[in-house]
């Protein structure tokens, strides 16, 4: 997607929030801060061009965007109050740096996650205001119309202005539950991105890019919260089998079938380091756990050679602390390698009536079943799976299994 | 910034008068009311009585319709508002969680709409 990046596109990817959280705390207004700072960017893309690029590109463009705000702020009587802050900057010599600590960023991103924002208003707000997506891509990610996501993001901008969500950075108290709201946020924009849950592609790469950029970005912020590196060991870890998940035709293909040379070994690395730097931290959470399951995979050579019984009791802990149908399912699944089929099965057959609207849980009792020879259930498990699944890579690769289980019973 | 917190619960589900269970909830929301007046915070707010009492009121074509109690049927009903002075929404938040029905009710919290000063 930035396949050699321009000056612009570097200062973009570098630049682009620390831009918006300091025009943001400078102004006071989100929409201001992000018109600002894009027709700095809009400016940059023409004139460094002609006269080459800045030393300072981040000054630079800091500079332009507060002449940018100041010109609208003119032009709009009623923001009088904030020109004066804003003049001074822009006239002080020794000119007040980039949020260099981070504060104004850890505000923006925290202000984007706040909870009383809807969870997709959310996603679509860290989107473009931390990685600086327009609206158009945002949509394209999120395959909806520019029209819906325009609406959504006018929306929660509307609420934000209105209600007065802050875009501070959270007292101590409340840091690590905020910080949590702001990790769900990445890891849905993950998700989303990995395992789309609608259209033709099984994996949006760019969407799990952005994601790990957050994450990566969060830690900068947040060095000390465990489960922001777990998170971050979580989606890298994850995301270093995308390349080994899908065939030449878009088809999934299993844990067990991959290709583990073809996952990706620095992504890996810098999962691994995150896990490490996570266990070197207080407390545990979901994705430092999530995120030690996915390191086990990484460092397992086969599926037969996988600690598997290690992995059912990581779930085990995810269940303490948050019991959930899905949790058990992915525990079952765990227990079928290192228990045996029939006990996998058994696990969940107990699950069916909870998940019966879960294709997973349809397609992983077909996976048992037909190890067990039971083939005729295993049809009708895919069957049932088939129904259930919008994700047309796995409707095509559901459907081959299950004729060619079907044609040999 | 100003905020309307809208004390919501389901009627039969909160306390009874002349219970000593009423008794120690008074206490809680003189004590909720005096620590928002001391921060400064307090602009003002009722009790309601009860929904049977209310009356909605809409105008619809230049008339003015009305009708006995609230339109939509919904559980929880309106039973009191503070009218509270905070920073922010956090801030705001808060306060409504101190809030002595919240444990068995729910607050909306609505800003106070700023009409532009001429």
């Amino acid at each position: 997607m930035r396949a050699r990046p321009s000056p612009v596109d570097h200062a973009f990817r570098t630049e682009w929030a620390p831009l918006v959280a300091t025009l943001l705390r400078e102004t006071g207004s989100l929409q201001l801060a992000e018109d600002a700072v894009s027709e700095a960017f809009a400016e940059a893309s023409i004139r460094w061009r002609a006269d080459g690029s800045p030393q300072r590109p981040g000054a630079w463009l800091l500079t332009t965007a507060r002449r940018k705000a100041i010109d609208q702020i003119r032009r709009q009587r009623r923001f009088k109050e904030r020109l004066p802050r804003l003049a001074a900057d822009v006239a002080d010599p020794t000119e007040r740096p980039l949020d260099s600590l981070g504060d104004d960023q850890l505000g923006l991103i925290a202000g984007c996650a706040h909870p009383s924002l809807d969870s997709e208003a959310q996603v679509a707000l860290t989107l473009r205001y931390v990685c600086g997506l327009t609206t158009d891509q945002i949509a394209h990610s999120f395959m909806v119309p520019s029209e819906t996501m325009k609406k959504r993001l006018s929306r929660a901008k509307s609420k934000i202005a209105a209600a007065g969500v802050p875009f501070d950075v959270p007292d101590r108290e409340r840091l690590p539950e905020r910080l949590t709201a702001v990790c769900g946020v990445i890891y849905a924009v993950f998700n989303e991105g990995y395992a789309s849950s609608v259209g033709p592609e099984l994996v949006r790469g760019s969407l799990c890019d952005e994601a790990i950029w957050l994450s990566e970005f969060l830690c900068n912020l947040a060095p000390d919260d465990g489960e922001v590196h777990g998170l971050a060991g979580l989606i890298l870890l994850t995301d270093s089998r995308r390349w080994a998940r899908t065939d030449d035709h878009g088809l999934p293909i299993l844990l067990e079938d991959q290709d583990r040379s073809a996952w990706d070994a620095g992504k890996i690395e810098r999962g691994l380091a995150h896990l490490g730097r996570s266990a070197a931290l207080t407390g545990i959470g979901p994705y430092r756990l999530m995120g030690s399951i996915a390191g086990i995979h990484a460092r397992s050579p086969s599926v037969e050679e996988t600690p598997w019984a290690r992995i059912a009791g990581l779930y085990g802990a995810l269940i303490t602390l948050h019991d959930s149908p899905v949790l058990r399912l992915n525990q079952a699944a765990a227990l079928a390698w290192s228990e045996g089929p029939a006990t996998g099965l058994a696990l969940m057959d107990e699950l069916v009536e909870q998940l019966d609207g879960y294709s997973y849980l349809h397609s992983s009792r077909a996976a048992l079943l037909v190890k067990l020879d039971r083939n005729e259930d295993a049809v009708a498990a895919y069957n049932r799976a088939l129904a259930l699944t919008a994700n047309k890579a796995e409707h095509r690769w559901m459907t081959l299994r299950r004729d060619m289980i079907a044609d040999v019973g | 910034m100003k905020y309307a917190l809208l004390l919501y619960d389901t009627p039969g589900n909160s306390t009874e008068f002349g219970t000593p269970e009423m008794n120690t909830e008074m206490q809680q929301w003189f004590a909720f009311t005096n620590e928002l007046e001391a921060a400064g915070k307090h602009l003002g707010g009722d009790a309601l009585n009860p929904v049977e009492t209310a009356t909605t009121v809409r105008v619809r074509d230049g008339k003015t319709v009305t009708a006995d109690g609230p339109f939509a049927e919904t559980k929880e009903t309106l039973g009191g508002f503070y009218l509270i002075e905070a920073d922010n929404l956090d801030d705001a938040i808060e306060w409504a969680s101190k809030i002595p029905s919240a444990p068995y009710g729910s607050v909306e919290i609505r800003p106070i709409m700023e009409l532009p000063s001429q």
